[in-house]
């Protein structure tokens, strides 16, 4: 019987894995501010990037406000490739980092293990 | 509280459940205390060093994301729990397993920590060599001011000893200068007026004066500086495998973990303690991080060692398409010949070489320095010229004292009228691998002028070592066939295309791209097209601005070898993201299976801790490998 019961359980929390980290969902998307002739933007790093999409629009120099609440070593440096930019990011602390909004294009940041990624929209 | 101290707290605190561990067997001693005394010690670990592997982990999983945290997290967690619960059933515990789990994680990250900042330290280098300070001359006398107020224009004092502070020319003394830290050139180059000098390289014996020409963001350090950033953080097209992997990895171990338990405790009627040492193995063995880590480190060092070189590879892109070419394409002035070429003879009277001097003067031909130095040398007075127009890939025209006057290629379809005998001359030259310049006044040949480009000293060298890799190499030139053919003799060169013009060299490149994958080495503006065309684009020494805009690698160095040493050093790099790949698959494609008992059979089985460790040296592995890639000769 307990066999027959943990059985049932572990295909549940199976079936649950796949749902939970597989399925679709909708992603995060934040807009940066606009203040006179500068765009911001505040991410928190924490068990991924909030928001993990930023529209910036074109031609406004940008700042992205990281700020890593989170531990895990895996998130200690975001990396933007097209941008050559790997800044570090020390724990509790806003790192700012620059984006060069001339281009419009889509830009994507990353950790430094490659496993949490995060997006950039130059509009 | 950081990485380190974690680790730390973690081992002192598991130290004590290491000796009963290895004393137990053969003595049968136990820590005063049995089972408490773990309980207490494994707790303390639990919050104090474990506990940011269970909030990252956590916050991972509300975002939908899981990552080697969450491996961590829930492996040791589940082997926590379960001992206490084993424990008020007097039941066997493995505490031990969540303690050495940690502290073999944590350890793992501590030496990867290490190894990661060591991975970039050809850019930390970088960043530190410019000058912070110069002597500028404000008013009458030179005075201190940081590198942030020199401005295009001033007159800087450099002392032997001290860092030449931005790109400039000399104005007056002269010097031997070290400039081994931006070209790699280990041999002092000997400057004097007029001469350009680097930022950042030190001048060794004379004091100078240069004036500054570029500053701040467009000198060449920053350029290097920003191109060997990029390229460091930038992608190669193997590792879109991984990104695909990395994605579904960790849910994947975590499905495949309730497997194991489930198949161990249901199917193989194990208890419940055997089957969650097994799926705890499972757990803590996957490494997410080493496949994730196998290409970035070996990118980033590879770029780093040829920056060292004076080789820069622009992205991971550039360099995995460097290790499948099958041709490399040789542009011929200034990269397999010294461009600097020189007046040989002059046939005819002194009038040939004042009106081809008159007209070269208003040129930018690469000819045009040979001929003007001849002239001066020769004493001959230039005269005024009217109407000049350059006319792409035949010559130059313009009037003088109202005649008109045309300096270049003898070619059949611009009408000249050209004696037979100088028409035998022009052969005889041309099978000497000399460019004969044509001079006519009203249509009407009335001398030669022979220049001659040597090849590079290295050339020959450099070219056998690229055919050893097995590469086929042509010339493309805008020379004729025998000046061409002559110099491509001389360097060993398996084929010719000659006579094209500018704007047709990348059309030529594309040509040979149906079949083959080229490489295409240039040095000037009007490369930047087949530069940009080609495979991989290298573009070659003091080259323009255009040029290394357009090259996917750049050479420092004028120097022809480089072009193998970059090859080479591309191949390195390739070959090392391979090994650590295969490494990190191997680990986790064997790994999960010897933790999952598959081979219980043949009592192949591992621990819990011993999974933690082996997870803690993949990706430590991975990385180390990366690192002693920077030791290897180029």
């Amino acid at each position: 019987m307990i066999k027959i019961i943990s059985l049932l359980v572990g295909l549940v929390v199976i079936a649950f894995i796949a749902w939970w980290f597989f399925g679709k969902r909708s992603v995060q998307t934040g807009e940066a501010v606009v203040d006179a002739d500068k765009q911001s933007i505040d991410i928190k790093v924490k068990g991924g990037y909030l928001p993990e999409q930023v529209v910036l629009k074109k031609g406004i120099p940008a700042t992205l406000n990281f700020k890593r609440l989170d531990s895990s070593s895996c998130l200690d440096h975001v990396i933007f490739p097209k941008f050559g930019i790997n800044q570090k990011l020390p724990q509790g602390e806003v790192e700012k980092v620059e984006i060069d909004t001339s281009k419009p294009g889509e830009y994507d940041w990353e950790c430094s293990m490659n496993m949490f990624h995060g997006k950039v929209i130059v509009k | 509280m950081n990485v380190t101290k974690r680790f730390w707290i973690s081992l002192i605190l598991s130290l004590p459940l290491l000796v009963e561990m290895l004393v137990r067997p053969f003595t049968g001693w136990m820590l005063p205390g049995g089972d408490w005394t773990m309980l207490i010690l494994t707790s303390m670990i639990m919050v104090i060093s474990a506990r940011p592997f269970v909030s990252s982990a956590w916050s991972a999983f509300e975002q939908h994301h899981a990552n080697m945290d969450t491996l961590v997290a829930l492996g040791t967690l589940t082997a926590y729990l379960y001992s206490i619960y084993a424990m008020f059933i007097n039941k066997p515990v493995f505490f031990e397993s969540a303690a050495f789990v940690i502290t073999f994680v944590l350890l793992g990250q501590v030496l990867e920590e290490k190894m990661r900042s060591n991975a970039s330290g050809a850019m930390s280098k970088l960043l530190t060599l410019g000058a912070k300070s110069a002597l500028v001359k404000r008013g009458a006398e030179f005075i201190e001011l940081p590198i942030e107020q020199v401005v295009s224009g001033d007159l800087i004092q450099v002392r032997p000893g001290e860092k030449i502070p931005v790109d400039g020319q000399v104005v007056s003394g002269q010097s031997s200068i070290d400039e081994s830290m931006v070209t790699g050139e280990s041999i002092p180059v000997k400057k004097q007026v007029g001469d350009s000098v680097i930022g950042a390289t030190i001048n060794q014996t004379g004091s100078i004066v240069i004036k500054a020409q570029k500053v701040g963001s467009d000198t060449m350090l920053a350029q290097i500086i920003e191109i060997v950033q990029k390229a460091q953080n930038s992608h190669a097209p193997i590792q879109n495998l991984t990104d695909k992997v990395s994605d579904i990895f960790v849910p994947a171990v975590l499905i495949i973990a309730l497997v194991t338990f489930l198949v161990w405790f249901v199917f193989l009627g194990k208890s419940v303690a055997t089957a969650l040492i097994y799926a705890v193995s499972v757990l803590v063995i996957a490494c997410p991080c080493a496949l994730g880590l196998a290409t970035p480190t070996a990118l980033m060092v590879g770029t780093g060692l040829g920056a060292k070189h004076g080789i820069l590879i622009k992205n991971g892109e550039i360099l995995e398409a460097a290790n499948k070419l099958d041709t490399i394409v040789f542009d011929k002035t200034g990269t397999i010949t010294a461009g600097k070429p020189q007046v040989t003879e002059v046939v005819g009277d002194r009038h040939v070489l004042q009106l081809a001097a008159s007209l070269e003067q208003l040129s930018e031909h690469p000819l045009a320095p040979a001929v003007l130095a001849a002239a001066k040398a020769a004493q001959v007075k230039l005269l005024p010229v009217n109407h000049f127009r350059a006319l792409e890939g035949q010559g130059i025209s313009g009037q003088v004292d109202a005649q008109a006057v045309f300096v270049g290629t003898l070619k059949q379809d611009l009408g000249l009228v050209v004696a037979p005998a100088l028409t035998e001359k022009v052969k005889v030259l041309q099978k000497e691998a000399k460019t004969v310049v044509l001079v006519a006044i009203n249509h009407t040949a009335i001398g030669l002028i022979a220049i001659q480009d040597t090849p590079k000293k290295e050339a020959q060298k450099a070219i056998k070592e690229l055919k050893q890799q097995g590469l086929k190499t042509i010339m493309l030139t805008g020379d004729n066939q025998a000046v061409a053919g002559a110099i491509a003799n001389q360097v060993g060169i398996d084929q010719v295309i000659a006579g094209v013009l500018p704007i047709d060299k990348a059309a030529a490149i594309a040509k040979l791209q149906q079949t083959d994958r080229v490489a295409f080495v240039g040095d000037g503006i009007n490369d930047a097209p087949a530069l940009s065309q080609a495979d991989v684009g290298i573009a070659m020494g003091s080259g323009t601005d255009v040029a290394i805009e357009a090259g996917g690698i750049v050479l420092i160095k004028n120097n022809l070898k480089d072009v193998g040493r970059a090859l080479k050093l591309s191949q390195k790099t390739f070959n090392r993201i391979k090994l650590n790949l295969f490494w990190a698959f191997i680990y986790n494609v064997l790994g999960i299976p010897v933790a999952a008992g598959v081979f219980s059979g043949i009592g192949l089985v591992l621990s819990p801790e011993l999974a933690g460790l082996a997870m803690a040296f993949s990706s430590l592995s991975v990385v180390s490998s990366s690192v002693l890639l920077g030791r290897s000769k180029i």
